[in-house]
């Protein structure tokens, strides 16, 4: 229970103002009376501290406020919203001017450009490994870049696609080294194969991948020759023909694609073993079997058709047709 | 008329149960001299056990009290609402202190007075069981069986607790449910207020935006909250000793039998000190709760104590008095309260309980040396009663004086059953919309 203090419930407010010679006595009492505040929110008591209420009540619009700002939802709606609001309001009020728009977007890009340019992030030379002189020289062509460069600057990742994108480039890495280097690692396309076409030889690598042009098929004589159209998509199963045909040795000038389907192995004396378009390496190791044992390429064959695994013929030249027959006129004079 | 105080009582039921889910409820506790208010938030632990087991905080650990206020009452007479705008701004008062300090906006409260002339009936039913089990509607049954005696127009049920069951020849069953037997009866207490009181402070919380939970008497809360469990089960009587009224309840195996209510109480005493000295009610107040007592001794004749004033007379305001003529004024109304309270417990015939121990409470028990003189007049067994503790109460609101704000709460927590607890049995509940119907017609043509 709250004790009561005498003072507090005798005290007489006095409200009429002193008149006459008592007013210059009482005017010691600086601050007159003042009479219940009209308005009666907490705040005026401040203002007000002389004019003590004998009722501590709060009043009715006070008591629904207070309870009002205690209800959760208005509670962080004040806390929380408002000020959030308040700050996107000033935010948005602030940027609605094209000009400061455009102001902070400069500062912005200013101090970006102070931070890239600066030396630590500067690149100022490429190194190629792994290339040739002509085909570093075809990178720095499709890279061009005007050194120093800030490697903010720098798209590594479409650098290394356009390098790679290269017909003799097999891969390619490509990173910043410390020091400001731009490092471009490159494995290039090893030819291992001729191939004759109406414009002229190409070099292929085992994927059947185009490495470069070349002029004369004597620059690359210890690599295997195709021909015909189609015949670069399959480079892979050429050389396993080539490789199979191994044992002919200097024999075999090359393959020859047929109707872009299957292949035809040519060798000197205008040799031809015509292979089926399904399993040729198959169908070549049993040419080279009859060979091993009967010598078959030796003799005066023209074609070895191997197109039907079940029926291998064979054509002879026309002056061993012609033999054939005087033999068989012969033996059939002889009976 | 039953009926609706029935739908209201269950209806603030209903809102005690929302309370609770929400998991905030407030306590008022409207007295002559003091508005106190706490509220109580529920965390849901630390219930009873299912055996009824008490564990250290006498089974009150299920809330906690997050705000507590108290405010100069206004407007209250007797334990009733005289002046509506003053309580109501005095309940303003209180709820606004203790949300603010709770931090939390409050919707439900329940709140209690003393006043409002409460009378006891002991009303009793027996019915023959329709099987052999006891059910809950059969409980309801037998509780809508007892036939309730004319207690006056203008008067409402404030509590119809039953008290004992008794299946066939077996009595004292607290909770006859799922038992065997072939018929059952039940004694209740019913507790009739003055309707007016309780529809004046009803008004008074309605119109502070809230919703009311739950009424109670404060007799009964606060002898739940200053008798201590064994008092309550073998009988005692707690005498809550308010500021306008001095309030008598009766409680045996565990449930209140009796109560009542004395219309004079501390503020007669000041108000005798007032008109005795000569000085203002506060003063007198003051005087009271500093240098009152009830026992003159040698020395307090030379015991001057000064009286104060500022009226500017330097002579009226340096008055003295010694502290034997203070103990004058105050002993004979002191006196009068407890031989008041003595005619209502023999009323009650409380001289038949087993247990005869009484038990004072409320603010007027600070009085010093009252244990002693009301041993004189209520008899040997008498002891001061503080409120039981609870989670969360400041140190400053655990005194006496705050036993049925305090008894409050543990009503709140765990309210006994009451009659509107269980169902009205359907045949009788369906008659009654016939009959009002009936009326309505009489009445408009």
């Amino acid at each position: 229970m709250q004790p009561l203090i005498a003072s507090r419930s005798l005290e007489i407010h006095r409200t009429k103002p002193l008149a006459g010679p008592d007013a210059d006595f009482a005017s010691a009492d600086t601050e007159p009376h003042d009479t219940q505040p009209i308005l009666r929110l907490r705040g005026a008591r401040v203002f007000s501290r002389t004019a003590r209420r004998s009722d501590p009540a709060p009043s009715r619009l006070s008591y629904r406020l207070q309870r009002w700002m205690l209800t959760p939802g208005i509670r962080l709606g004040v806390k929380l919203g408002l000020p959030i609001c308040a700050i996107a309001a000033a935010v948005g009020v602030y940027f609605a001017s094209q000009d400061r728009r455009e102001a902070l977007g400069t500062y912005i890009a200013d101090i970006r450009t102070s931070i890239q340019e600066r030396p630590e992030f500067m690149v100022n030379l490429m190194a190629i490994d792994g290339a040739g002189t002509s085909l570093s020289d075809d990178i720095r062509e499709v890279v061009p870049l005007d050194f120093p460069i800030s490697s903010w600057d720098l798209d590594v990742e479409q650098m290394r696609d356009t390098i790679t994108g290269l017909d003799p480039v097999k891969s390619a890495t490509v990173r910043i080294r410390p020091g400001g280097i731009l490092q471009v690692n490159v494995v290039e396309r090893q030819p291992v194969i001729v191939w004759r076409t109406h414009d002229g030889l190409e070099l292929l690598d085992e994927t059947g991948a185009h490495v470069k042009e070349t002029t004369s098929r004597k620059d690359h004589a210890d690599l295997p020759l195709i021909a015909g159209a189609g015949a670069g998509a399959h480079v892979a199963q050429a050389l396993e023909i080539f490789q199979t045909a191994r044992s002919l040795g200097n024999r075999v000038r090359g393959l020859v694609r047929v109707g872009e389907r299957r292949w035809d192995l040519v060798l000197d004396r205008g040799q031809r073993i015509m292979l089926p378009t399904e399993r040729p390496v198959r169908a070549l190791e049993r040419v080279l079997a009859v060979n091993e044992v009967q010598d078959l390429l030796e003799r005066d064959v023209a074609v070895v058709d191997m197109r039907l695994g079940q029926r291998p013929t064979i054509r002879m030249t026309k002056a061993a047709s012609e033999d054939w027959w005087n033999t068989k006129v012969t033996m059939s004079n002889g009976q | 008329m039953m009926t609706d105080l029935y739908q209201s009582q269950r209806a603030m039921r209903q809102m005690r149960r929302q309370a609770l889910q929400r998991g905030v409820i407030a306590i008022l506790d409207v007295g002559s001299s003091k508005i106190a208010c706490l509220v109580l938030r529920f965390d849901g632990s630390g219930r009873l056990s299912e055996d009824n087991t008490i564990g250290s905080m006498a089974g009150q650990t299920g809330f906690r009290v997050i705000g507590a206020a108290t405010t100069r009452s206004r407007g209250v007479q007797f334990g009733e609402v005289t002046a509506m705008q003053e309580t109501e701004r005095a309940i303003r008062t209180a709820l606004q202190a203790a949300q603010k300090m709770a931090d939390i906006r409050v919707d439900h409260v329940i709140a209690c007075f003393s006043g409002a002339n409460p009378r006891s009936y002991g009303l009793d039913a027996q019915v023959d069981l329709d099987g052999q089990l006891v059910s809950e509607a059969e409980v309801g049954r037998v509780l809508n069986a007892c036939d309730v005696p004319d207690y006056g127009d203008g008067r409402e049920v404030l509590h119809a607790q039953p008290v004992n069951f008794a299946l066939d020849n077996r009595s004292g069953l607290i909770d006859p449910r799922g038992q065997m037997g072939q018929s059952l009866a039940v004694d209740m207490h019913m507790l009739t207020v003055d309707a007016m009181a309780i529809q004046n402070i009803v008004r008074c919380i309605k119109r502070c935006d809230l919703e009311l939970a739950g009424i109670a008497n404060s007799a009964y809360v606060s002898g739940i909250s200053a008798l201590v469990e064994d008092e309550q089960e073998l009988g005692a009587a707690c005498i809550d000793m308010g500021g306008g009224t001095t309030s008598v309840s009766i409680f045996m195996k565990k449930h209140m039998i009796y109560a009542d209510c004395v219309r004079m109480g501390g503020d007669h005493v000041t108000a005798d000190i007032s008109m005795g000295l000569g000085v203002p009610a506060a003063v007198a107040e003051r005087i009271k709760t500093f240098n009152g007592g009830v026992h003159a001794t040698g020395a307090d004749d030379r015991d001057m104590i000064d009286i104060g004033g500022d009226t500017g007379d330097w002579e009226h305001d340096r008055r003295t008095v010694s502290r034997a003529e203070l103990i004058g004024i105050m002993r004979p109304r002191v006196e009068e309260i407890l031989e008041e309270v003595r005619v209502r417990l023999d009323a009650a015939g409380f001289e038949h309980m087993p247990s005869q121990q009484i038990v004072l409470t409320g603010g007027g028990s600070q009085i010093m040396g009252l244990d002693g003189l009301a041993t004189r007049i209520l008899g040997q067994r008498v002891r001061l009663g503080r409120p039981l503790r609870v989670h969360g109460l400041p140190q400053s609101a655990t005194g006496p004086a705050f036993s049925s704000s305090v008894g409050l709460s543990l009503f709140a927590a765990h309210p006994q059953d009451e009659w509107w607890d269980f169902e009205i049995p359907v045949d009788t509940y369906a008659a009654r919309p016939f009959k009002r119907a009936v009326r309505w017609f009489r009445d408009n043509w």
